[in-house]
């Protein structure tokens, strides 16, 4: 019996899975054609519509706000003030919008988590690519809306003005993350429209963005600091105009944007795995 | 004769508020949906209004200087009465138009393409007249309405409603797929911004401001705002005509592409 018959391979024993890294390279065909084929009508909105908030709000209603002396304090001017705003308010609009319907229809429309998670890939791996993929959309247009406002004048120092970019990363992060989660959690899509109406415009409207929260009062101004839209805002106008920033609350925006985003990356990929592996 | 194209008249009407009805029974299961409609404008009456009008004396409005919030809160009104008929008009008719052949399955039943067309408005007109009682009713609470003039001021929510919604229905018939409705948010932008709705126009050159003078928001937003400030002008009978002359225009022109896209 010196030639035992050859057993047959073990097929409970799964060769190790690859990294995570490669996990994530692999999707990124996937996402770079997705991106590919819809950045053109994205790109006209990410363009016109910061430079027609500009215009309207920045340079005509600024104007009277300037004209009459009584703006906020610590910007040279009204549009100095809200730029910052509208950039931030722009990062979350998108990675808002991107988190929602694109995500639950990809469990529920055209399935393609499903198909996924029927590969080598881990839920863990198709959550971080698709947020990164949502990220990178940020980015580039944050970038745009950055260089459309550079001839203004409104950054301090090129430092400052990175920094500022990468706090909407961060601030995308979060926000698309969260909203990833509702997304994968949610049974309808109903609820979209409301996270778009009772979420996103009162965040946007209240956060600082046109106006210093002090104008609110002093209960409705503790409230608005629970926004992290608030948080990012801050930070922004902070490094974009060059204002000095305590570092304990420079600490404790970051702190806010990147807790947040962990959570929310955290309870899309627990949600994620109820919904496709149970 | 005259008879009988009354009797057609009267089975339209009757047969248009069948789709009306539909559309309630759809809303009754959504109340969340249909109540969010109503918060928009308040909260851009808060925060612009309120919270960036802490840093604007006001406006001139017919020679007396009004504060910011209502200079900016029957501009609000307008502009949530435009923002909802377009929303109505066109991504909802769109969906059942192409997705869900609501209205296909309609002209399977005694209604015409006519119904659709006059049902769909008169849902829309519906909707946008109970956010509109909302919004007026929460401006008299504030202190914002300045004469009982205002009471006019939904009826003309609803003229803006038809106006819009009409020529809204009428485009969304040549709709190839959603990329289109690119289009329709970067008409709704600048008019939203530029219609007199945060800040008078006067400082604008003659050509643009004669553009402007001619878009419908602007039309409703200078109706609106005569109105709850009692100070109506030649403007707003003028608003008054062309918000109806538009509004009929869609609706002939939506009912006419209804029959073309439908009638196979």
């Amino acid at each position: 019996m010196s030639q035992a018959a050859p057993r047959p391979r073990d097929i409970t024993t799964v060769p190790p899975a690859p990294g995570h890294l490669r996990m994530l390279a692999r999707q990124s065909d996937y996402h770079w054609t997705r991106l590919r084929r819809t950045w053109k009508g994205s790109v006209v909105t990410a363009i016109l519509n910061p430079l027609l908030y500009v215009a309207a709000m920045g340079l005509v209603l600024g104007s009277y706000i300037d004209a009459a002396g009584s703006g906020p304090p610590g910007a040279a001017s009204y549009l100095h003030f809200i730029a910052a705003g509208l950039l931030a308010g722009q990062a979350m609009t998108i990675a808002i919008g991107d988190a929602t319907y694109p995500i639950y229809g990809a469990i529920t429309w055209d399935k393609t988590f499903w198909s996924m998670v029927a590969t080598p890939l881990r839920v863990v791996d198709i959550v971080t690519a698709a947020l990164a993929a949502i990220l990178l959309r940020v980015a580039l247009s944050c970038a745009i809306f950055m260089l459309t406002l550079a001839p203004f004048g409104l950054y301090a120092n090129l430092p400052g003005a990175l920094l500022a970019f990468g706090v909407q990363l961060l601030l995308g992060w979060a926000f698309a993350a969260l909203v990833c989660a509702y997304s994968v959690w949610t049974p309808s899509e109903a609820g979209f429209s409301i996270i778009f109406r009772v979420v996103l415009v009162p965040l946007y409207l209240f956060s600082g963005a046109f106006f210093p929260i002090s104008n609110l009062g002093p209960v409705l101004e503790r409230l608005a600091m629970f926004s992290p839209l608030w948080h990012a805002i801050e930070l922004t106008r902070a490094l974009m105009l060059g204002t000095p920033l305590a570092p304990g609350a420079a600490l404790l925006h970051v702190g806010v944007l990147l807790g947040l985003g962990v959570l929310g990356w955290w309870l899309s990929v627990r949600l994620l795995s109820r919904r496709l592996l149970s | 004769m005259a008879e009988r194209a009354a009797a057609e008249q009267a089975a339209v009407v009757m047969m248009a508020w069948h789709l009306v009805a539909r559309h309630v029974r759809v809303y009754r299961r959504l109340p969340f949906v249909f109540l969010t409609g109503f918060l928009e404008p308040v909260f851009f009456l808060f925060s612009i209004g309120i919270g960036v009008g802490a840093m604007i004396p006001g406006f001139e409005v017919g020679g007396t200087l009004i504060p910011y919030a209502t200079y900016v809160a029957p501009a609000m009104l307008a502009t949530s009465a435009m923002n909802g008929a377009v929303m109505d008009s066109t991504f909802n008719i769109f969906h059942r138009l192409k997705y869900a052949k609501l209205y296909d399955a309609l002209l399977a039943t005694p209604m015409t393409t006519a119904d659709v067309a006059v049902g769909e408005v008169t849902w829309s007109l519906i909707r946008g007249g109970i956010y509109a009682t909302g919004f007026l009713g929460l401006m008299a609470a504030m202190g914002l309405v300045h004469s009982p003039l205002a009471l006019l001021a939904l009826p003309a929510c609803l003229l803006i409603g038809l106006a819009v919604g009409g020529v809204g229905m009428w485009l969304t018939t040549y709709m190839r797929s959603w990329q289109d409705f690119e289009f329709i948010t970067l008409a709704l932008m600048p008019m939203t911004l530029f219609s007199g709705t945060f800040f008078p126009i006067l400082g604008f050159p003659a050509p643009l401001r004669w553009l402007i003078e001619f878009t419908p928001l602007y039309r409703g937003v200078v109706l609106c705002r005569e109105l709850t400030t009692g100070m109506p002008t030649v403007a707003s009978g003028y608003s008054v005509i062309y918000l109806v002359a538009l509004g009929v225009m869609g609706v002939l022109f939506a009912r006419h592409r209804f029959d073309v896209l439908l009638r196979h």
